[in-house]
């Protein structure tokens, strides 16, 4: 058990964390060895995507670390990251994999000490959960890649993206969107485009009913039902058979012959 | 009334009764603003799937009235827009009208749909009933008429990005509502119905139980356009249902619920819906639970029987719903029913509640701010004598807003409510409409082709799929092409000036548009065309959007291809395009009527009081016809009042010419220009109304005839209006000579008559015992107030089976009947002093006789026969010739009036006309070819081809086409054996053109 090491990834800022990554070594402050970092320019580069991605190829962990609130050397960068992770970590979650596991830090140019420390206690965190089992587990691949192609839509990316002038400056119309409506907003809508996504996973290969399709995306037929209707407006999905009296669906392979 | 006449009315309600008002009226010579509170007209028809009894698709026959309101030069389309107030006099009344923004500018937007795309807000979509998501900028279906965007203030969160996406930059969020006020010289409102909300009936737990659906839902259900995409499907787990359960009446003829009235319709769409349903699922269990089937209408009965005996529907007839209970595992629904003296159940895996029509929510508030009365049950208040007037001079009424009724019953007073307000404002007719002036056209004769080609983006629909630069560059290769250019949007306003502009600088003498849909679009083009001096018929378009880029949105180089290929071929045809010429025939300005009945004269006096001549020919010595028998007062006063008062206004009348003992004796021409053989002499006329009435059933079976106490329902009422009737002990039996083998269908009024004769005869003698034998009782709409009033008094009614009709004889004397009591399961016998038969109606024998003289159709059971069941119940396929009263079907009064007045607002819309355009796409005989062999002739639905002599020195025979009345469908070209008929804009050469450019290699 203890000879699970876990393999974490880190996204950092070039201004502020990088530097106080470089300040611990500087500092030589001790860290465990299993990060490794990619340096970004700034955190608010970060899409839910690429979060995805890295627990797809096998990471058991992602640090992103930006700067205070308030120091971006690009103004407002990291406010961005701030909301994206909200929904990263809720579409990681949904895909079933602990939130734990993506942590958000902000960690300045003179913080190696912080920066040591983060690592340390985030890379112990990961070695108590275990390995994420993303190899053995079709399931939860599948539940990652639909979480990762949700991540890609317009439609949350947009959300996301608006969020902070919808909740802060105003809208179109020179109101205020008050923080909890946005949240209800967002989280409904990352959970639909979830629901979706999966379902459009789980048909790739297969034809499976509206109830099929239910029990293995954890909800009710109904709500199923509802999503199944959209997709099919969107022409993603199509009825591939009809058993008796139960239609089957398969996703749609675009892109022609 | 106004000392000016305003030359314009404003039509309320945008359904397809008010689309229908505003077609006729546009078409007859009036302003029409068309007002709709929703953004989109419409109605509740274009939510329908299919319609009885043809089974048509409701949006397929309705989408081509909507362009055509949306398009028409003199129709104002006023949507999302809510009446304020009024003021003013018939004649001349000032509206106030809120306009709530769409935050879109109407000029600007293209329709193309990239906001809603991109609108990252769902909400459910209302059109779909909630069972679909929507954005939040929307259109309300994807048909819509005006097809502009909308953003839904509610659910918007103002996130920007329909602005930041539209490429025509049509969104504007801070657009204003607006406050218009228009001067209008008549009113007409067809706001039509609400749906009764089912969550009342408690018992049937709709909003509880996820499988219990209103009727509507499950028409959104059945329809490919619909949630489910035409498979039917259970709302709780997305499974197709295998038994169904129809409940009809659910908050019609309901007293509890405050809706004791009949809504009509259910019954016949609840059958409707099985069949179809049946159509989509190959096994399905179909039940229908009612009362009383209500199949009154042209083959309604034959529909319903069909229903039964091919589709397997199972009636449950006699029956009331007591309960539903759901299944908390399976979500089955249990349904109890209570039908002869148990209750039973039985288990099915969806419930439909066949919801009845309410009156529109806005009824109330509308009759306040326009000071009209409302009936009491909400809807609005009308004369028997008046159906299509409110109780406010100037302001008339059409559709369900008066009271629950079906498509064609609808449209039929749409056309009347047109006539009424037509009446009014006739002085003023043709003074605020517009007439378009075009430039002189370009002589293009004997020109090299020159062929200008746009090629649009619209916006990404289509540039984000094909390379539109590469096709324009594709374009300039192909030969007899001098211009192409691509547009953003080749629809836009400024890209219309762009494209006259361009035809002038470089000499263009065809233009070709690659875009969308020809059906949307070819006619705002070939307007364009003809502003800049091409004629309209020198354009060709290619669909590389519907049908290119949408269907390969994966496939960018597959969809670039095949869009060079689409354009090849438009350019290929467009090269041998020839100008077409529209002829103009005269039009004479009066019409006939035949048949002086009820009908006759309402559409006499409609025609007469627009300022038209009208001769009616009648072959009796008098005017009333049918109308003389009818003696129940209802609404107003008793129909002889009616009768002596119609009759004196036709006498007095100085442009209606009655022509008695007269007959038809043969019709020549065609519309506009009829010439009509009579027995003393000749008239012409530029449209024909049939109004010929129809006749009752004279009975042979129980006695009648050989024993004087028994009667018919329409001698007994002539005897009770002269107090003559003594019975104690009455037998009514109904469904005399119709519902049979040798009389399908079902007579429509007599139920209801027998109903006012029974409550007077309870009212002249309440000791009196009357029975009434029948199947069904058909008392629809507010007449099911006779039938409670008839319980209420006492009158005993007794369902017989549908195959069993209760016997009569005469033994001793004395009068018995035995008849088998469905409810009680026995014999029943009756010695009654009178037997009075519910008799059936008739068409007029010698219908075959004129249809042939008219060549107009009749239907299976020789009553004549419309253009459309549905949408055109007042027309025939001929046109100029139109149909009234009982010649089209039995019906009551009221009914026949609408239908009258319906009938001579279409005459209206030809002969207020000095000349009709004829069709520009029509057959041509090429004479040295034709050798008249009469091949094409029988071929032609619309009677334009004759044979004739080549000249009168020559036996030869050659074919001639009837410019006035070819549609240009091609059928007799494809028939000529000889190759000498040609359909002009459809040429061989033509089409050759386009298959042979079609097969070669695209060089892309």
């Amino acid at each position: 058990m203890n000879s699970f090491e876990p393999k974490i990834i880190g996204f950092l800022c070039n201004w502020c964390s990088y530097a106080g990554a470089d300040l611990a070594g500087v500092s030589r402050f001790q860290y465990s060895p299993n990060i490794r970092v990619i340096r970004v320019m700034c955190s608010t580069r970060i899409s839910p995507n690429l979060v995805l991605e890295v627990f797809k190829s096998g990471a058991d962990g992602v640090i992103v670390g930006g700067c205070h609130i308030g120091d971006c050397h690009y103004m407002t960068g990291n406010y961005y990251t701030d909301k994206r992770m909200k929904l990263t970590k809720e579409l990681v979650e949904l895909a079933g994999i602990e939130p734990e596991r993506l942590a958000l830090e902000w960690i300045s140019a003179s913080e190696g000490e912080k920066f040591a420390r983060v690592v340390t206690e985030f890379v112990d965190r990961i070695r108590h959960l275990g390995p994420i089992p993303t190899k053995n587990d079709q399931k939860l691949m599948k539940r990652l890649e639909a979480a990762a192609e949700a991540s890609k839509l317009f439609r949350l990316r947009l959300l996301s993206g608006k969020e902070l002038r919808l909740t802060g400056k105003g809208n179109v119309y020179g109101e205020m969107i008050e923080a909890e409506k946005m949240d209800e907003i967002l989280d409904s809508a990352v959970n639909d485009e979830y629901d979706r996504s999966l379902i459009l996973e789980l048909t790739k290969n297969n034809a499976l009913s509206v109830k099929e399709l239910a029990s293995e995306i954890g909800k009710s037929a109904e709500a199923t039902l509802g999503h199944v209707a959209t997709l099919r407006a969107r022409n993603l999905l199509s009825i591939c058979s009809i058993d008796g009296f139960t239609p089957r669906y398969k996703a749609i392979r675009l892109g022609g012959a | 009334m106004a000392t000016t006449t305003i030359g314009s009315v404003m039509v309320v309600g945008g359904g397809i009764s008010g689309v229908q008002t505003a077609l006729d009226l546009a078409d007859s010579g009036f302003k029409v603003y068309l007002v709709e509170k929703r953004a989109s007209i419409g109605g509740t028809m274009a939510q329908l799937d299919k319609t009885f009894p043809t089974n048509d698709c409701s949006m397929c026959i309705m989408a081509p009235k909507l362009v055509a309101a949306g398009r028409h030069h003199n129709i104002e389309l006023i949507t999302n827009t809510d009446l304020e107030e009024i003021d003013g006099v018939p004649g001349d009344f000032r509206v106030t009208l809120k306009q709530k923004t769409f935050r879109v500018d109407k000029s600007k937007c293209t329709g193309c749909g990239v906001c809603a795309e991109k609108c990252p807000v769902e909400t459910s979509d209302e059109y779909n009933e909630g069972m679909r998501k929507r954005k939040a900028i929307f259109v309300m279906y994807p048909q819509a008429v005006p097809l502009v965007y909308c953003i839904d203030r509610k659910a918007c969160i103002g996130c920007g990005v329909c602005a930041e996406e539209c490429r025509a930059k049509a969104v504007v969020y801070d657009k204003p509502d607006e406050a218009l006020e228009i001067r209008v010289g008549a009113i007409i409102l067809s706001p039509g119905f609400d749906e009764f909300d089912a969550r009342i009936k408690k018992e049937y737990g709709y909003g509880v139980y996820r499988n219990v659906v209103t009727s509507i839902e499950f028409e959104r259900m059945l329809s490919a356009t619909g949630p489910y995409f035409g498979v039917v499907m259970r709302p709780s787990d997305g499974e197709i249902p295998k038994k169904v359960a129809f409940i009809q009446c659910v908050g019609s003829r309901d007293e509890k619920v405050g809706n004791p009235y009949c809504s009509s319709v259910c019954c016949m769409y609840a059958i409707k819906e099985a069949i179809i349903a049946g159509e989509h699922t190959k096994g399905l269990e179909p039940h229908i639970f009612f009362m009383d089937v209500r199949a009154v209408g042209k083959e309604f009965e034959d529909y319903r029987e069909r229903a039964e005996k091919e589709y397997g529907v199972k009636m449950h007839r006699g029956t009331r719903v007591a309960s539903v209970e759901e299944d908390p595992v399976t979500k089955n629904l249990f349904v109890r029913y209570g039908g002869n003296d148990q209750i039973e159940t039985e288990e099915f895996d969806l419930v439909v509640l066949s919801v009845g029509m309410r009156p529109a929510a806005d009824a109330e508030k509308l009759s306040r701010r326009l000071d009209f009365k409302l009936n009491k049950y909400g809807f609005c208040e009308t004369d028997i004598y008046d159906p299509l007037c409110t109780s406010r001079s100037g302001i008339f009424v059409s559709g369900s807003f008066a009271s629950p009724k079906d498509i064609p019953t609808t449209v039929a007073e749409a056309s009347g409510a047109a006539a009424k307000a037509g009446s009014l404002l006739s002085d003023a007719r043709n003074t605020l409409v517009t007439v378009k002036e075009y430039p002189v056209e370009i002589d293009v004769s004997g020109q090299e082709p020159r062929v200008g080609v746009f090629v649009c983006h619209c916006g990404i629909n289509i540039g984000g799929v094909v390379k539109v630069p590469s096709v324009v560059e594709y374009a300039r290769t192909l030969s007899g092409v001098v211009y192409a250019e691509e547009n953003l949007y080749t629809c836009s306003a400024d890209t219309q000036e762009r494209i006259k502009e361009t035809i002038k600088k470089h000499n263009l003498n065809r233009v070709v548009v690659a875009s969308c849909t020809p059906r949307t679009h070819e006619p705002l083009f070939q307007n364009t065309i003809r502003e800049s001096g091409l004629n309209p018929y020198l354009f060709e378009m290619a669909n590389i959007r519907d049908q290119c880029s949408w269907i390969h949105m994966h496939e960018e180089e597959k969809a670039t291809k095949k869009s060079k290929d689409l354009v090849r071929m438009a350019v290929a045809k467009a090269r041998l395009l020839e100008p077409l010429k529209k002829s103009q025939l005269p039009v004479n300005h009066s019409a006939l009527v035949i048949g002086g009945g009820l009908s006759g004269m309402i559409a006499a006096l409609d025609v007469a009081s627009q300022g038209f001549d009208v001769h009616i020919v009648e072959r009796t010595s008098r005017l009333g016809g049918n109308l003389a028998k009818l003696h129940h007062k209802e609404g107003s006063r008793e129909p002889k009042v009616f009768m002596d008062e119609l009759i004196d206004i036709i006498r007095g009348y100085p442009n209606i010419t009655v022509h008695l003992d007269t007959n038809i004796t043969d019709v020549t021409g065609f519309v506009g220009n009829f010439k009509v053989k009579i027995t003393d002499g000749e008239v012409e006329v530029g449209a024909i109304i049939v109004a010929t009435g129809a006749v009752g059933y004279e009975p042979t079976e129980y006695l009648y005839g050989q024993d004087d106490r028994v009667m018919t329902s329409l001698e007994l009422e002539e005897k009770l209006s002269r107090r003559e009737f003594k019975g104690k002990t009455v037998v009514m039996i109904q469904c005399v000579g119709s519902r049979n083998e040798k009389v399908p269908y079902c007579s429509r009024i007599c139920c209801s008559t027998a109903m006012m004769n029974a409550i007077e005869l309870k009212k002249q003698h309440p000791t009196s015992e009357v029975y009434v034998f029948h199947r069904d009782i058909r008392t629809y709409g507010f007449r099911e107030d006779l039938y409670r009033e008839a319980g209420q008094l006492g009158v005993n009614f007794i369902r017989i089976p549908e195959a069993s009709m209760p016997q009569l004889e005469s033994s001793e004397g004395r009068l018995k009947i035995i008849a088998r009591d469905v409810v009680l399961n026995e014999d029943l016998v009756i010695w009654p002093d009178t037997v009075v038969l519910s008799v059936g109606v008739r068409p007029n024998k010698d219908n075959e006789e004129l249809a042939k003289m008219l060549k107009v159709p009749l239907s299976k059971d020789r009553y004549f026969l419309e253009a459309h069941m549905k949408l055109r119940p007042v027309d025939f396929a001929t046109e100029g010739i139109f149909l009234a009263g009982m010649a089209h079907w039995p019906k009551f009064v009221d009914e026949a009036i609408a239908q009258a007045s319906g009938a001579a607002a279409r005459a209206v819309t030809i002969i207020s006309k000095d000349t009709l355009d004829t069709e520009g796409i029509i057959a041509a005989v090429n004479e040295d070819i034709c050798d008249g062999c009469g091949i094409c002739e029988p071929v032609c639905e619309y009677k334009a081809i004759q044979i004739v002599k080549i000249s009168d020195s020559q036996e030869k025979l050659k074919a001639i086409v009837n410019e006035g009345l070819c549609k240009g469908c091609g059928a007799c070209v494809a028939g000529c054996p000889s190759g000498a008929m040609e359909q002009k804009g459809y040429k061989t050469s033509q089409v050759i053109a386009m298959i042979d450019t079609a097969l070669e290699r695209g060089d892309s």
